[in-house]
């Protein structure tokens, strides 16, 4: 199976594989990621950490002028439940850098 | 987890890493976002891009990666089926399949069968076909109104939609396996991956009376087209009446369990809690839960929204829609005087008992503010709560919706 990973358009290609055949390929390119986390004490860290498996919006959705145990909450989720490679001494410095730029620390 | 007949884009992450950590000032600068249109949605942090993805006409983009699209809601008004292209999007997992070769797409059934199949698309056309409409919509469709709030994919009301599914019974294609004595539950995967190994895949399960039903579907149309990609091409199971969490997309593997799935996807999450309402009171946690399954009562006003305006002193049509777990909606009442007083609306066409249901009201109202209210109730007596009910997930949000107009 081909692996298709970029692509120049974001359109779709839809191709007939044979003439005889009805059957199509398809192939879609999804617009490119537009966001990125607040710049700030702490974001390099947070992007390394976050960035592997989602995009920055999903950060930025969330309710508005939460407090650090939210934060803190969210990011050992992501650790125990979703298994991100966080060390234990990141939970706290991530949730931190979350809070300042997400939640109620601003 | 299986690869077979997709591929998977799972490289976004990495590249996205790099840019962060060489050019992190460019990161979140508006001139990235200059292009796309906005919308506020009603609550804090609601603001969120229109974007046109692929085989999509510009959606509310909740999230781009993994890509979460909202339908927006006045597409709603349009009509009971909801377009391909304005269908909502949510997958779980950034590994999506961009590129799929149709001939190569195998669904395989295995497990407790007699015969295990590698079905293609051509195969699952030449079986039996079945047609009907159903209401998919998102277990958290309706989170970002929960107060108090909480986290995860912050939705508005557009996380549903209604299609005519096109495609073959779990029934017809598991009585060609043959179960085996001792099946219990059938579980579902599909082409979409975590993004490291250590993240449970995506899989979820149905009991088996329920595979059985003979109404969930690999369905392999939709609205008479195929399915776009990103709402789960070339098959997807569709399980009418239950939360889209079930309806796994670019399905591959059907594995006919002796046992009951305990993955994370469906021991911990997707639970509600054990009780009648499914809801515990605001931010508590509820003491036993079990897996989300059928859709509540709901329904809307989609002719004129919160905060719009109507004609005042001459009459005037409200409509909307209604839907239900599939037993069916048998009574639309609308009150435009904040509750005080209620009217039976009149019932549209019945698509099925899985779609969703119009109705219209005509109403005359006098200058000035108005709370419209509408309330649903389905065959069975299930209604519609005057005031949210709360789950710490977001889930299951039913609450008899009010509209606020103006008449002038």
């Amino acid at each position: 199976m081909r692996i298709a990973r970029r692509f120049r358009q974001y359109a779709v290609a839809t191709c007939l594989l044979a003439a005889a055949s009805p059957a199509a390929s398809l192939k879609i390119e999804l617009p490119p990621e537009s966001t990125g986390l607040k710049t700030g004490a702490g974001s390099d860290l947070a992007t390394r950490q976050c960035a592997t498996c989602h995009s920055a919006d999903y950060v930025a959705i969330q309710p508005p002028g939460r407090p650090l145990a939210f934060w803190k909450a969210e990011v050992e989720k992501m650790k125990k439940v979703y298994g991100a490679p966080i060390p234990d001494d990141q939970v706290e410095p991530i949730a931190q850098y979350l809070t300042r730029a997400y939640g109620d620390a601003k | 987890m299986s690869r077979l007949g997709g591929s998977i884009r799972h490289s976004a992450g990495r590249r996205h890493v790099l840019r962060a950590l060489g050019a992190g000032a460019m990161l979140g600068s508006p001139a990235l976002r200059a292009a796309a249109e906005t919308v506020t949605l009603p609550f804090g942090n609601g603001e969120r891009p229109l974007v046109r993805y692929p085989q999509k006409r510009p959606l509310i983009v909740v999230t781009e990666r993994p890509p979460q699209l909202e339908t927006p809601f006045d597409v709603f008004n349009e009509g009971v089926v909801t377009p391909n292209d304005a269908f909502f999007v949510r997958y779980h997992l950034a590994g999506i399949p961009t590129s799929i070769d149709v001939d190569a797409f195998r669904v395989t059934v295995k497990g407790k069968v007699s015969t295990p199949l590698s079905l293609s698309i051509a195969d699952l056309k030449q079986m039996d076909a079945v047609e009907y409409y159903a209401v998919n919509q998102c277990s958290g469709n309706s989170r970002a109104f929960f107060e108090p709030r909480v986290a995860g994919g912050q939705l508005a009301n557009g996380a549903m939609g209604n299609a005519k599914w096109r495609g073959v019974t779990l029934k017809t294609v598991l009585a060609k396996a043959g179960l085996q004595d001792g099946a219990k539950q059938v579980k579902f995967d599909g082409l979409d991956t975590p993004v490291i190994p250590a993240t449970p895949d995506f899989v979820k399960a149905l009991d088996v009376a329920h595979a059985l039903d003979g109404e969930v579907m690999l369905a392999y149309a939709m609205n008479d087209a195929d399915l776009p990609m990103l709402n789960g091409y070339p098959v997807r199971l569709i399980v009418p009446g239950w939360y889209g969490t079930y309806w796994v997309k670019h399905l591959t593997e059907i594995t006919v369990l002796d046992g009951v799935l305990n993955d994370f996807w469906m021991a911990t999450a997707y639970r509600i809690p054990d009780n009648a309402c499914a809801c515990v009171p605001p931010g508590s946690a509820p003491a036993t839960t079990v897996p989300i399954g059928r859709f509540n009562v709901r329904s809307f006003v989609t002719s004129v929204r919160d905060g719009g305006s109507v004609p005042a002193g001459k009459p005037f049509t409200l409509r909307g829609l209604a839907f239900d777990g599939g037993f069916g909606i048998r009574e639309v009442t609308v009150s435009v005087d904040g509750g005080a007083t209620w009217m039976s609306a009149t019932l549209g066409r019945e698509l099925g008992k899985y779609s969703f249901r119009e109705w219209r009201l005509d109403a005359t109202l006098p200058a000035g503010m108005h709370a419209i209210k509408v309330r649903a109730v389905n065959s069975i007596g299930q209604s519609q709560p005057g005031e949210p009910l709360w789950n710490p997930a977001g889930y299951m949000r039913n609450v008899v919706e009010t509209t606020r107009v103006r008449a002038a």
